[in-house]
């Protein structure tokens, strides 16, 4: 059975990435500490501003502030995807073995990470897109540490690839960044929980339906019995 | 007790083909600046380089690619992020073309690896990579019913590491998120060398607040506070 065949992409707008981003900071809670991606993960740092959230930056910072504009900025203090940030009253810095400490020592709440695929069972495939050819290489970064340690793992992606291709597959087929570490998967279209009894849809942006997310995703889903549109 | 040299240049003079030296760094901040310019205008060849990344914010690195004095890179966000952009880098086509040996580990592990060999510990299990191409050929272990790979230590002949302040005697203090790989990286190192933009005298730091011990430090020298060239990822 092709995969490709009984994906269909709708004509209702998808949400922009700064909407994903908000679905996700309304996940979060207050008091939790929290690392944040490249790419929309970082987007969500945009809509805490002002809450009871701790960022952790995996450079070797606490309590990272927000995006620093010119004349503001110091060579000296950059967030983990080399951009300027401020610093916040009762930020602190420490190096990156105790960085890695606080997050594999299971200290971090929660993690936002990017995703080229996610599995039925929560397998994520980030950091190698085979189609840039690089072999068993690539950039792994933070992510694999932070996919194991992260109490809860919230995924931030488009539901499909710029090709067109679905995000969300019952197996990768790319290379693997952590085996069933997802939590949850929030795209342009849907909010998916991974739970032990499969892939749950809980929500839809307005005007897709249920059936809409499942043409469009090539793994099973199973519909909440409270599932409901999606609330910016 | 004196660490101190004159120069770059002086500080780095026996390094000899073929060492195993680790530069610290995270993107732009925290580079050895001066001293890896230093050993881009010694020459030496056959060189095992160990750092996040090569290239990115990181144009010093770039000149010992293109001198062609790296023969393995031990990275753990080897490549620019932009896949087209990385087809034009010369790192990326050195690695593609086999001219250079890339080893990559995820963040936590890597500087795991460093901190141990100075820490006298020679190996270590973590739960980070298991099921990926990460744990091919190495041992797992079940602890508490999770599986961890086993991963060694990773000591290096020579770290060069970039300081805000240190004292003659290689005590070091980082500033900001200049920090990150430094301080491991200085542990790691049967020679560390440590630029700092400020040389002070003994007792001029504050003792409760020194970042890396000066044990840990072989020689130290000023450079001033290196040019700033943004970089995105």
């Amino acid at each position: 059975m092709s995969k490709m065949s009984k994906v269909v992409i709708p004509e209702m707008p998808p949400l922009e990435r700064e909407m994903i981003a908000l679905r996700i900071a309304n996940m979060l809670e207050d008091g939790s500490y929290v690392n944040l991606g490249i790419g929309i993960p970082t987007l969500v740092s945009n809509w805490i501003e002002g809450r009871d959230i701790i960022i952790q930056s995996e450079i070797g910072m606490l309590k990272c502030g927000p995006l620093a504009d010119e004349g503001e900025q110091d060579q000296d203090r950059i967030n983990a995807s080399c951009q300027f940030v401020h610093e916040l009253p009762g930020s602190c810095y420490f190096n990156v073995e105790t960085s890695f400490a606080m997050i594999r020592g299971g200290r971090m709440d929660v993690a936002v990470l990017g995703a080229l695929q996610v599995s039925a069972k929560g397998d994520l495939a980030g950091w190698n897109n085979p189609a840039r050819g690089l072999g068993k290489t690539g950039n792994i970064g933070g992510s694999m540490d932070l996919a194991v340690g992260a109490a809860k793992l919230i995924v931030a992606m488009e539901h499909f690839t710029p090709g067109g291709e679905p995000k969300i597959l019952e197996v990768c087929n790319y290379p693997l960044t952590a085996k069933e570490c997802v939590d949850v998967i929030v795209t342009n279209y849907a909010l998916i929980e991974v739970t032990p009894k499969g892939l749950v849809l809980k929500e839809a942006i307005p005007g897709i339906t249920a059936e809409d997310v499942q043409k469009m995703t090539a793994a099973k889903l199973i519909v909440a019995d409270d599932f409901h549109e999606m609330e910016l | 007790m004196d660490k101190t040299y004159a120069s770059p240049e002086e500080a780095i003079a026996d390094i000899p083909n073929g060492a195993t030296i680790a530069f610290g760094s995270f993107f732009t901040a925290g580079k050895p600046t001066a001293l890896t310019k230093a050993l881009a205008k010694k020459g030496v060849k056959d060189l095992t380089v160990v750092v996040q990344q090569v290239g990115t914010g990181n144009e010093e690195m770039l000149e010992l690619v293109t001198n062609g004095q790296i023969k393995k890179a031990i990275c753990n966000y080897p490549f620019p992020r932009s896949a087209s952009k990385g087809a034009q880098h010369p790192f990326e086509q050195a690695v593609r073309g086999g001219k250079i040996k890339l080893e990559i580990y995820p963040i936590g592990t890597f500087v795991e690896k460093l901190r141990c060999a100075g820490a006298g510990i020679p190996g270590f299990y973590t739960p980070t990579g298991v099921g990926t191409v990460v744990a091919e050929g190495k041992e797992v272990r079940v602890f508490n019913g999770a599986e961890c790979l086993l991963e060694l230590a990773l000591p290096v002949d020579f770290a060069f590491v970039h300081a805000w302040k240190g004292d003659r005697e290689g005590n070091l203090v980082y500033r900001f998120t200049a920090q990150n790989y430094n301080n491991a990286m200085a542990m790691a190192g049967k020679v560390t060398i440590a630029e700092v933009e400020t040389l002070v005298e003994a007792g001029e730091l504050d003792p409760n607040f020194i970042h890396t011990p000066g044990i840990f430090v072989k020689r130290v020298v000023e450079t001033g506070r290196p040019e700033f060239n943004s970089a995105s990822v």
